[in-house]
């Protein structure tokens, strides 16, 4: 098709890559308010979802309310906090609005991080003499990673995906030469805009989705390597010879 | 010595688990605590160090009571070894044996030395020193529950179901292992099961137990075996179906012992015979 020729055409053309709203300024606004409402987000989502899930309290409001949250318009909820907030702290209400949409999933990956543990294994660490504190930080934080650097990652893409948003309030981010491209009809930069928000958002997934998988901890990991081991024996009869590693770990 | 006064443990939602129980668990022993599912007898475990408060009477370690020392400070001084072993699964096999010392501040040097040589006192293979909970067999990771629980060099060792979830061939390995290390330790061992055979082999003292931790009879397994105090202790103990009445039949001039169901239990032997 033409119109992805002409896309292309425009994210490669070099006069797009400098100066003033050129891509790499667009790509590094849309970064800067995705990092920032994470940031945000996550200073709120993660103390208030671990104190949950340690404690059990607040547990139905919290599911009621990501739950409602996720149903939120983002469109029409930035228009709003614009309005009330005046032009002048657009930026502001911007921030409100992602954090605000960030907020459930990491909310529901902290606290149900902490569920997920089993409670034999924290009511050992209380009665070994752990203070709640220290169950928290030893056992509680390391064994919930996995699950909260999981809601992270659904609310990065969220975030990511929200910021062109801020393209109808300023002209800053990826979202930018899109409203601006409805105005001027310039297909090639809005189609070629949105492939960029599409490749940043894979990419930070990508990176989300290591992150996920180097926090979960080595012997958790250890654990899951050997529940593949069992559930796979078909595979290994069928593959033959026994890898050397396998046979140590059995013959113990 | 743990003395039970009149304890008694009231629920929230109005369950009586535990009325007016007194009992003196003496020192360098092992008192075993028996009966059926919801008897009560883990909640009494789980009083003495506090990780469940009586609401009336008192508990004294020591003629100090439980309820004046903080909970935290009673526990770290206290050994607890769990059914399934309870380990931090994110923590290699000697970390998890050295995390109380390592909370009470010892060096972690020091507390690392201590734990390989817990690692021989229970049987385990140093080489697995690094190995995380999960790739350990049942057997391994309760005695790594057990190392953990005598990290600190504890007086005071509760045991609760620990061998419960093994299969039964490990199990009587971990009891005879116990047996050695009790031997070796004199450890003021209290231990929950609801099998009568583990508590006979294990217990010093043993206490069955009815529902709401009513004593039923306490005694050394001698005693109980040889006087049942009531039907309930006789049916518990298997004398009521014949399992420990055994009688001697004479075969072909040797003496064999048959239990009450005409099964074989053994040959019978002069004392100091082999």
């Amino acid at each position: 098709m033409n119109l992805f020729a002409d896309a292309f055409a425009w994210i490669l053309n070099p006069g797009n890559w400098e100066g003033r709203n050129s891509i790499p300024q667009f790509i590094g606004e849309h970064l800067w308010y995705t990092v920032l409402a994470m940031i945000l987000a996550s200073a709120i989502a993660i103390p208030l979802g671990w104190y949950i899930g340690h404690t059990g309290r607040g547990r139905d409001i919290a599911v009621a309310a990501t739950g409602a949250a996720r149903a939120l318009p983002s469109f029409g909820l930035l228009f709003l906090f614009v309005m009330i907030g005046g032009v002048a702290n657009r930026d502001s209400s911007v921030m409100i609005v992602l954090a605000l949409l960030a907020i459930p999933p990491i909310l529901a990956g902290a606290y149900a991080g902490f569920e997920a543990i089993d409670r034999r294994v924290i009511d050992a660490a209380r009665s070994m003499g752990m203070t709640e504190r220290q169950i928290v930080a030893r056992v509680e934080i390391p064994l919930g990673l996995p699950l909260l650097w999981g809601g992270l990652r659904n609310a990065v893409l969220q975030v990511v995906a929200t910021v062109v948003l801020v393209g109808f309030v300023r002209n800053a981010t990826l979202g930018y030469p899109i409203v601006q491209g409805i105005q001027i009809n310039r297909f090639d930069q809005m189609l070629g805009a949105s492939v960029l928000i599409i490749v940043l958002a894979l990419l930070l997934d990508a990176i989300f989705a290591l992150l996920e998988r180097y926090a979960t901890p080595a012997g958790v990991r250890a654990g899951r390597n050997r529940d593949h081991r069992t559930s796979s024996t078909r595979r290994r009869a069928a593959g033959g010879a026994t890898p050397a590693s396998t046979e140590k770990e059995m013959s113990v | 010595m743990i003395e039970f006064r009149s304890i008694e443990k009231l629920f929230p939602d109005g369950t009586r688990a535990v009325d007016d129980f007194s009992l003196v668990i003496p020192s360098h022993k092992t008192t075993v605590f028996v009966g059926s599912s919801g008897c009560g007898k883990t909640t009494l475990l789980r009083m003495i160090n506090r990780m469940v408060d009586a609401t009336g009477g008192e508990l004294l370690i020591d003629d100090e009571n439980v309820a004046s020392i903080e909970p935290v400070r009673l526990r770290r001084r206290i050994g607890y070894v769990m059914q399934n072993s309870g380990l931090l699964p994110h923590r290699t096999v000697i970390d998890n044996i050295t995390t109380v010392p390592r909370l009470t501040g010892v060096p972690t040097k020091d507390a690392r030395a201590r734990a390989l040589e817990l690692m021989d006192t229970v049987g385990l293979d140093r080489a697995m020193a690094e190995r995380y909970p999960a790739q350990l067999s049942g057997g391994q990771q309760q005695r790594v529950g057990v190392a953990r629980g005598l990290a600190i060099d504890p007086n005071i060792l509760l045991m609760d179901e620990p061998f419960g979830a093994v299969d039964p061939i490990v199990r009587a390995e971990l009891q005879q292992e116990l047996l050695r290390l009790q031997r070796e330790l004199g450890k003021t061992v209290v231990f929950v099961t609801h099998d009568i055979d583990e508590a006979f082999l294990l217990g010093d003292q043993v206490v069955i137990l009815e529902k709401g931790a009513r004593i039923a009879q306490k005694g050394t397994p001698e005693e109980i075996l040889a006087n049942p105090a009531s039907d309930f202790v006789a049916s518990f103990i298997g004398a009521d179906r014949g399992k420990r009445a055994l009688s001697i039949r004479d075969v072909d001039g040797e003496r064999v012992v048959v239990d009450g169901d005409g099964n074989l239990a053994g040959r019978l032997t002069e004392p100091g015979a082999a």
